[in-house]
């Protein structure tokens, strides 16, 4: 137990002396959480838009009044003729504009029907289809508010809430993606740095040829690897509670329990790389195709996993992100209990307890 | 010096596939001896080497280290062996004393001997100084000196040295087997690869593979009447030019 102890803290040395590393380990959450709280975001707010009143009444000042106070929108500017809009998309300063046609509020009035244009700007088709619609429900407001209570005898009135995310945040949905992909960074890539980096330098012949039991080399790698999650686990909750108010409205307890268990997942993969690859480089290579990649792209945190086509619906399975990204989605902002991610945490521990084995006997195999 | 063999190995194989790294070996080495390990690169001898240490098992063939059969009691054998790798085999981020307690304690030495040990070291290597400075900081000779110091920590009844001199200025090599005798005198059985003839006079007995196949053995005079060569080096070249495979 004491040449445990030993090991221990040596690799607790190395981690400390190397500390650019450290600051990386440290930094990363911190920056992925403010980067993706604050910078990278897909939700529509403040876009610049271009209004062309050929019309100036009374209107069209109110709609255009309208459209500057809803948050989604700033005029960026008034246009003063048609040939002004083609240069605004152009150089990107606008994403959308809107047009009134001369005589706009004598059209609306005597003819009872008058017609506003909407341009998007459709090199982002998700974000020309969203400005699209606020616009036109912003218009729609107005036109109703300008007619009073409808006329119609019959009317459906959808009624719309959004659960668990009432103010359609993005940090919602990406505080679990970017706690999959640290814990990925952290474990995976840095524990199977450090193994093969022994195996590099000549070490890891030393240590084998001594009397310590090679499993307990690998426990003693894992360890502050282990620790070193643990306060990036917390420090990710705490900026996405205190710093992005994202609630976690499950059990603390439960959450923390499950992201644990995704850290020896993790942690085993990094084991697993360890043992195949040669060098640190290689080592890397793999972890950032083989977990970072797959981590981004087919957890479900940047696309939806039921709109991609069946055979990468089935891949993506195979990806421990996903079932931690579905564990971590639930519990923490849909505030669910146990008994409803049961099967995916028992997915996840299978998978865990697979890739630990599997990891186990190659390491062995490979002393002979 | 005592006849008891420490090392016995009989007919002794290694495969990696059709290769064969390792061909039927068979020889002694008797305690406190310091028994020289030539070969040309390719030869087998860190194969031969690596399985009496415990990092790669044989194919066939019987070997027993420090009493006890490389088969049954690995274990036992690592308990009682040093080794010291071709590679640098220290922690450069670490300092010199955090290097010592390291391996020490993975010998599974106390605190109060890991003390001694490394008091005695550090006196006989003049490192008092930089005990407490990372080993990047130390010049190379002082490094291979240090690392062999490493492997006696636990007081090994074998050393296993590979190709331990390699890079080193000509001075530093006289000082590291100055350390070399020392610990043979004191009844640690040294086990030495190198290429360096001039090192092979200095060992008791020699033995040279080719192919895979221990082809010379016995004192360097020995060698030297047999071969009728002037020194190591003559003996070494007559042997190596029948050598069929080349690097590997």
């Amino acid at each position: 137990m004491k040449q445990f102890t030993y090991f221990i803290k040596k690799e607790f040395f190395h981690v400390w002396r190397d500390k650019r590393t450290l600051l990386i380990l440290f930094g990363m959450p911190l920056m992925q959480i403010l980067v993706f709280g604050f910078a990278l975001t897909n939700e529509v707010k403040n876009t610049k838009i271009g209004v062309l009143d050929n019309s100036k009444d009374e209107t069209t000042r109110a709609i255009i009044e309208e459209l500057e106070s809803s948050r989604y929108f700033d005029i960026y500017r008034s246009l003063g003729s048609n040939a002004d809009l083609e240069p605004a998309f152009r150089s990107g300063k606008i994403k959308l504009a809107v047009i009134f046609p001369e005589n706009f509020q004598d059209q609306l009035h005597h003819g009872n029907k008058a017609s506003i244009q909407l341009i998007g700007d459709a090199t982002d088709p998700n974000i020309a289809t969203t400005l699209i619609n606020y616009a036109t429900a912003v218009i729609m407001d107005y036109q109703r508010n300008m007619r009073g209570q409808p006329v119609y005898p019959y009317t459906i009135n959808t009624e719309m809430r959004m659960l668990y995310n009432p103010q359609l945040k993005g940090s919602y949905n990406f505080v679990p993606g970017v706690m999959a992909m640290v814990l990925m960074l952290v474990c995976a890539m840095m524990t199977s740095i450090s193994i093969v980096r022994e195996k590099e330098m000549g070490t890891m012949e030393v240590i084998l040829v001594s009397p310590i039991v090679p499993i307990r080399v690998v426990i003693a790698k894992m360890i502050p690897y282990f620790i070193l999650s643990t306060v990036n686990i917390a420090s990710i909750l705490l900026l996405s509670v205190y710093v992005l108010d994202v609630p976690i409205q499950g059990n603390l307890a439960l959450l923390v329990g499950l992201c644990l268990l995704f850290t020896v997942t993790v942690l085993a993969l990094g084991l697993l790389i360890s043992s195949v690859a040669g060098s640190q480089q290689v080592a890397m290579l793999i972890s950032l195709m083989g977990l970072f990649l797959p981590t981004v792209m087919l957890s479900g945190f940047m696309f939806p996993v039921e709109n991609m086509p069946i055979p990468l619906q089935v891949v993506s399975n195979l990806v421990p992100a996903k079932w931690f990204y579905y564990i971590v989605k639930n519990v923490m902002i849909k505030g669910l209990g146990f008994e409803h991610i049961w099967k995916e945490t028992l997915i996840l521990a299978g998978m865990t307890c697979f890739f630990m084995a599997v990891s186990l006997r190659k390491f062995k195999t490979r002393l002979e | 010096m005592s006849a008891e063999k420490v090392i016995s190995v009989k007919e002794l194989t290694k495969r990696f596939g059709d290769f064969t790294a390792v061909d039927n070996i068979t020889f002694d080495v008797k305690q406190g001896e310091i028994f020289g390990f030539l070969g040309a690169n390719g030869a087998g001898k860190t194969t031969a080497m690596r399985m009496l240490c415990g990092l790669s098992f044989p194919t066939s063939g019987e070997a027993s280290v420090a009493g006890f059969d490389l088969y049954k009691n690995a274990d036992a054998i690592k308990r009682n062996i040093g080794y010291m790798s071709q590679k640098f085999s220290l922690y450069e981020d670490l300092t010199v004393r955090e290097n010592i307690r390291f391996y020490g304690g993975i010998y599974g030495l106390t605190d109060r001997e890991i003390k001694e040990k490394s008091d005695e070291m550090l006196t006989q290597l003049k490192l008092g100084e930089q005990v407490n400075s990372l080993v990047k900081s130390l010049p190379l000779g002082w490094r291979q000196k240090m690392s062999f110091s490493v492997a006696m920590l636990h007081s090994p009844k074998i050393v296993f040295l590979d190709e331990p001199t390699g890079g080193v200025d000509p001075i530093t090599r006289r000082e590291f087997w100055t350390l070399i005798y020392e610990a043979a005198s004191r009844g640690t059985t040294v086990f030495v690869t190198t290429h360096y003839m001039d090192e092979a006079e200095y060992c008791d007995r020699v033995s040279i593979m080719v192919d895979g196949r221990v082809d010379a053995l016995g004192s360097p005079t020995e060698l030297k009447e047999q071969f009728s060569a002037k020194d190591m080096g003559g003996v070494f070249l007559q042997l190596a030019r029948k050598a069929t495979r080349s690097d590997g």
